[in-house]
């Protein structure tokens, strides 16, 4: 992780970077916006130093992100769970998304 | 049967190995009929229907096939649980546009996007996407979900064919998949491969309707209509290719090849990344040595180190725990590389190639070094120097190497020095090897046998001289061998010695424990041992 997820306004925040071989593609975004739609948080993803936010509960997005490899991820998370939805999906990505998520 | 034979044949690119002889049947895709539209809740209602009766076809496909089939269907099912993509389909539909419409312009605009990356990968998602298009206006347009029955055996021709078509097919009785477009990393391929179905893809045109055909997975030929001699060619080639795998293959997945009661490691010789995609791969011991000079033939200019350290990444992550040797760059030679070697040498066999080149230009030499060290922490790395004559060398290597590990680590990055071995190529080297502080030895037999029998080993006409079977190559061997068992180092031979079943009784002789040979030899080589170790226990 680059940074712990911390509060921004009331939004929490967290980066990681990319590690999978093939960058954001349809086996890693299935899992990641699976894991989002378990949270009751409004997550958003992008990818560093794009101006728009995404929603990561979307498989479409997060797939239209062209995300690379070792590219950094962005996530920003609001709502209740939200500090738990930025953790998770940051050791998601950062675990190279292991097959048990 | 047609008289214009060459017509009738097609050349495509191999996506899964295999033959197959059987009916010919063209699968087209593109549903027909028209849907009969009707109010916005209307159109809206029979979507939702669609979109679920397709969901729950793929997710029973996926639950029947289970493992990576349901893993390439679970995108398709989470697509359509997908409401940001499904809100502008059915705000069209609320603004008047039927349901078929709408559902195809937008997986049109999606599949358009996919088919414009520039990655292979990405492109070959956009059939997951017709796929999906396809089974929901199949049911919106007619009710027949299901589609049409192909009889046991077939070889299937499409202009490409989506996974869950793949899966419908009941491949018990063999068959084989002829793609006019398609792609050999799309996840149809995949399935393919993984059931060992022989598939071709991008045949071209196939306009011809045809009663068989004969599909060749190894030479990617697509044969319609074959005359009887045809068949003949095909039956001997599949029989062939059948008897060599299944001998192969049952020998590699035995655990580990022993000779005279001893361990003998088999490992792989890669020269770039996509070396590893060979099937038998996985069942090496690991990478014995890593080739780093298509590095240098990428693009413009010399690779810079994010390059370099994503193709080692690349390879150690497959290797896991199994030790991965990448050898620094070996130019000059019979490899020159422009801004790199030199130019107009008289005899640039015997000039500034291998660890002097890189010695002389520590500049490039530094590069590649940074990314090893920061590849060493991820892995079971080796780095081993080409072309080394003198301890000085190694010496003078392992110094640079040491430099940039403190460089590194000072700026807070991971890196560490790996294990550090030489290729034992030149005969000083071997004469003498007892002076070099090295962890390991790599016998380069190619250049050893050169450079000991001053044969240039590309001149045919030298004949039985070149030889690397000569008794001073193998002394230099044994040396080189008696040594590393005395002072407990390793000492493995990478050259096409260690791949040849001719050589393989005198490395094993002369102690060799560890070979490391290209992929595609495996096999054969393993077999090989089998054999020569049986035959030691009859005596």
């Amino acid at each position: 992780m680059l940074e712990t997820p911390k509060a921004n306004g009331q939004d929490f925040t967290g980066s990681v970077r990319l590690i999978h071989a093939v960058g954001m593609h349809a086996r890693p975004a299935v899992k990641l916006t699976k894991l989002a739609k378990k949270f009751k948080a409004h997550i958003s993803i992008r990818a560093a130093d794009a101006v728009e936010w995404i929603n990561a509960k979307s498989v479409a997005k997060v797939m239209a992100l062209r995300a690379a490899r070792d590219s950094i991820i962005e996530i920003k998370a609001s709502g209740e769970d939200a500090e738990a939805a930025v953790a998770a999906l940051v050791d998601l990505v950062e675990t190279d998304f292991p097959d048990s998520g | 049967m047609r008289a214009d034979l060459a017509r009738l044949a097609y050349r495509g690119r191999t996506a899964s190995i295999g033959f197959a002889h059987g009916p010919f049947v063209r699968v087209d895709a593109a549903p027909s009929g028209r849907h009969a539209s009707g109010t916005p809740e209307d159109e809206k209602r029979a979507l939702r229907a669609a979109l679920e009766s397709g969901g729950r076809q793929i997710a029973s496909l996926a639950h029947a096939a289970g493992g990576e089939a349901a893993q390439i269907l679970e995108f398709q099912v989470v697509l359509l649980d997908d409401e940001d993509f499904l809100d502008p389909v059915f705000a069209a539909i609320a603004a008047g546009a039927p349901a078929d419409a709408a559902w195809s312009s937008a997986l049109d605009e999606q599949i358009a996007d996919y088919n414009s990356a520039s990655d292979e990968y990405l492109q070959a998602r956009s059939s997951d996407l017709a796929d999906l298009r396809d089974r929901v206006l199949r049911t919106l347009r007619g009710g027949t979900a299901e589609a049409p029955k192909i009889p046991g055996g077939a070889v299937v021709c499409a202009e490409d064919l989506p996974p869950s078509r793949f899966l419908e097919i009941d491949w018990s009785n063999g068959g084989g998949v002829a793609l006019l477009r398609g792609s050999p990393t799309s996840h149809v391929a995949l399935l393919a491969r993984s059931r060992g179905i022989p598939m071709v893809v991008q045949l071209g045109t196939v306009a011809e309707p045809a009663q068989a055909a004969l599909l060749d997975g190894e030479r990617a030929t697509l044969e319609l209509d074959p005359s009887a001699q045809q068949i003949d060619v095909f039956e001997r080639r599949r029989d062939a290719h059948r008897k060599s795998r299944a001998a192969a293959h049952a020998i590699l997945r035995r655990p580990a090849a022993s000779w005279g009661g001893e361990k003998i490691k088999l490992l792989i010789n890669i020269q770039r990344v996509d070396d590893l995609d060979h099937v038998d791969a996985q069942y090496a011991d690991g990478v014995g040595l890593m080739r780093t000079e298509f590095l240098l033939g990428q693009g413009a200019g010399l690779p810079d180190e994010e390059t370099q350290y994503l193709a080692y990444d690349a390879v150690l992550r497959w290797a896991g725990n199994r030790p991965v040797t990448i050898r620094t760059f070996d130019a000059g030679g019979d490899k020159p590389v422009p801004g790199f070697t030199e130019d107009g040498e008289a005899n640039p066999f015997l000039g500034v190639r291998g660890l002097r080149l890189c010695l002389a230009r520590p500049d490039v030499f530094a590069v590649q070094l940074r990314a090893l060290a920061r590849a060493a922490t991820l892995g079971n790395l080796r780095v081993m120097f080409p072309m080394v004559t003198t301890p000085d060398e190694l010496e003078a290597a392992r110094s640079a190497f040491v430099d940039v590990v403190r460089a590194l680590q000072a700026r807070r990055i991971p890196a560490v020095l790996p294990e550090l071995g030489i290729m034992v190529e030149v005969p000083a080297a071997a004469l003498t090897i007892e002076r070099f502080k090295a962890s390991f030895f790599s016998i380069g037999s190619n250049d050893l046998a050169q450079y000991v029998t001053a044969c240039d080993r590309t001149n045919g006409t030298l004949g039985k001289l070149s030889d690397p079977l000569q008794p001073a190559v193998l002394e230099l061997i044994g040396r080189t061998v008696d040594y590393g068992r005395r002072a407990g180092i390793s000492v493995s031979l990478c050259g096409e010695m260690a791949g040849d079943p001719r050589c393989i009784p005198a490395l094993l002789s002369c102690g060799l424990r560890e070979l490391s040979v290209n992929p595609s030899a495996l096999a054969q080589v393993k077999q090989t041992i089998d054999r020569l170790s049986r035959g030691d226990a009859r005596d």
